[in-house]
């Protein structure tokens, strides 16, 4: 029993193992809500893109000194409005258009590496993720960008749903569905960033993705989903990070190896209920 | 052809006359000044019979003709109007133009007497139902209060009140078991009726379905067409756009034949001849009287054979 409860504390012993877990408790709950969205607007490959896109953030903030982070969150931003404004306008289908502007970006962040001879190990934390090497400005930054998200989320929660529902109808009833398209993108950018120096660039994706895809085969209501999703990434990231602390590998990837795994249970738990989550259903 | 106006069912309710009064006297405040306040439908202004009047309405897309051109069109109050049309004919557009969802190139559009953007609480649109994102995770409850929005406030949540309105259009529907089902367990016929009910809960005297039929059986089709009369009936102007002529002929007050400019409108018994649905659908349709319904034929070898009957047009 005692070794269990010191598998468990034991880690937290460590300064850098407190940030990460506050780190993943701010991730986890940003990716939760904004990934809802993400998984039931079919947004997933514009995450992947706008983490991607990053690169060219982050490598020209590095190479000209400024700070990497804000680096990352401009590229994220840009990528975003160009995402949002391809979905309305570009006469290319919608993924295509996203997987030319995603390997453009990122093409500009090898690029610009490039022209560094030397070994940089604080833009390869961005690339794979660096937990553990989490400083307080990081979770300062985290916090303040997370707190955004969810306020603007919580302000427009009725227009978010209704353009995502029925945008002519919202449309017709003066919600200004244009700007709620493109700021849901950028909702998603920013969510991205949050997560990024702790996950990296790589696996970023999967926090925004798999907690909510497996929240959405138990539940079908989106307060439960959101609350069931933030439940699955905080797990996944408490396991993941004691598995990497005592089995000595890479934190992220263990991270998103439990999520995986927590998905497997959800879908064997919906097959076994049937296609329709009994706990959802009305008396009729 | 235009409409009669002593078809209109019952008018609206007192309160509805007086509010849409007030609203025509914004439009047209010279006329304002000799008409009391609380005077329903007063005679002498022939708008305020309609919900909606359409002028000279020109519409498309960018680097096309324009898909629809010319029209002119009026719905009364208290009516179901039903605009038929073969598929590209400009439904969706015209739709679309008069809620101002794509930008006219020409053309006046009033609702109430008023620009649309200022009549826009009374007024419900029902888009083609694979518009509407049914795998998104809202409830049933959820999607009728969306009925209840009225302006961009942050932080704004639902009311007591707006509960309660959706509640009662969620009964009118007979729904009111499945308000905490996700929408997209629901049937087809559950889902038109779900979207009605929130047309009812924003209280809009003035709906817009486009084919609100498409894909339900008969019995269904019965049912929903049950509801938007009782709406109808209780002053609310209804323009349904749909391929079902049976529908238009069995069901609507009033029918436009819609391809790309108007070709015939008035009351349905009227409009709906042999001529006007050959140049509508540009092909031979037989309309066969059968007792009190009328039942229409699309059958190229009937309309061959019997070129007689439809008075000797040229072959669809």
């Amino acid at each position: 029993m005692a070794d269990v409860v010191g598998w468990l504390i034991d880690p937290y012993a460590f300064t850098f193992m407190q940030r990460a877990l506050l780190v993943l408790a701010i991730i986890s709950v940003v990716s939760g809500v904004v990934g809802t969205f993400v998984v039931h607007k079919g947004l997933a490959f514009s995450g992947d893109a706008l983490a991607h896109a990053t690169l060219a953030g982050v490598a020209i903030a590095f190479v000209s000194g400024l700070n990497v982070s804000l680096g990352a969150l401009g590229a994220a931003v840009f990528t975003a409005l160009g995402i949002a404004w391809t979905r309305d306008r570009a006469r290319v289908s919608y993924d295509t258009a996203i997987g030319i502007l995603f390997v453009a970006m990122f093409s500009i962040g090898v690029l610009v590496l490039s022209t560094r001879q030397s070994y940089t190990p604080d833009l390869f934390s961005f690339v794979f993720g660096d937990i553990l090497g989490i400083s307080r400005p990081d979770i300062v930054g985290a916090a303040v960008l997370g707190f955004a998200v969810l306020l603007f989320l919580a302000a427009f929660s009725r227009e978010l749903l209704f353009v995502a529902y029925d945008p002519a109808m919202a449309r017709t009833t003066g919600v200004p569905t244009r700007f709620f398209e493109y700021a849901m993108v950028v909702v998603v950018g920013v969510a991205v960033v949050v997560a990024l120096k702790a996950i990296g660039i790589i696996l970023v994706n999967a926090m925004l993705i798999i907690p909510p895809a497996s929240a959405s085969l138990l539940v079908t209501r989106l307060p439960r989903i959101m609350l069931l999703s933030i439940a699955f990434a905080l797990t996944s990231s408490v396991v993941g990070m004691h598995l990497s602390f005592h089995l000595g590998v890479a934190a992220s990837p263990a991270i998103v190896i439990v999520a995986c795994a927590i998905f497997l249970c959800a879908v064997a738990v919906n097959r076994r209920r049937g296609a329709v989550p009994s706990g959802e259903l009305v008396a009729s | 052809m235009t409409p009669t106006l002593g078809a209109t069912r019952n008018g609206g309710t007192a309160a509805d006359a007086a509010s849409a009064d007030a609203g025509e006297r914004m439009g047209e405040p010279i006329s304002a000044l000799h008409v009391p306040a609380r005077e329903p439908l007063a005679p002498e202004h022939p708008h305020d019979e309609y919900a909606l009047v359409v002028r000279d309405l020109a519409a498309g897309y960018p680097g096309h003709p324009p898909a629809i051109d010319g029209i002119n069109l009026r719905v009364p109050r208290g009516e179901l109007v039903g605009l038929i049309g073969p598929n590209g004919a400009g439904k969706s557009t015209l739709f679309k133009a008069i809620l101002g969802l794509i930008k006219p190139i020409r053309g006046e559009v009033l609702a109430f007497g008023q620009p649309i953007a200022r009549a826009r609480e009374q007024i419900a649109y029902m888009p083609q139902i694979e518009e509407v994102d049914w795998d998104f995770p809202v409830s049933v409850l959820d999607v009728v209060l969306m009925g209840r929005y009225q302006r961009f406030r942050p932080f704004a949540r639902w009311t007591r009140a707006d509960r309660d309105a959706a509640m009662t259009a969620l009964d009118r529907v007979q729904l009111t078991p499945y308000a905490a089902r996700q929408v997209g367990q629901l049937s087809g016929g559950q889902r038109r009726r779900v979207l009605t009910a929130r047309a009812i809960a924003r209280g809009a005297r003035l709906l817009l379905l486009d084919e609100p039929f498409a894909g339900l059986d008969a019995a269904v089709q019965h049912d929903l067409i049950e509801i938007l009369d009782q709406l109808a009936r209780d002053g609310t102007a209804i323009l349904v756009a749909t391929h079902d002529l049976s529908c238009v002929a069995n069901s609507c007050d009033e029918a436009i034949c819609l391809n790309g400019r108007v070709i015939a409108q008035g009351p349905s018994a009227e409009v709906l001849t042999a001529e006007v649905l050959t140049e509508t659908f540009q092909r031979h349709l037989l309309s066969v009287p059968r007792q009190d319904t009328v039942r229409i034929v699309a059958d190229e070898l009937a309309a061959g054979g019997r070129r007689d009957l439809l008075g000797g047009g040229d072959g669809g």
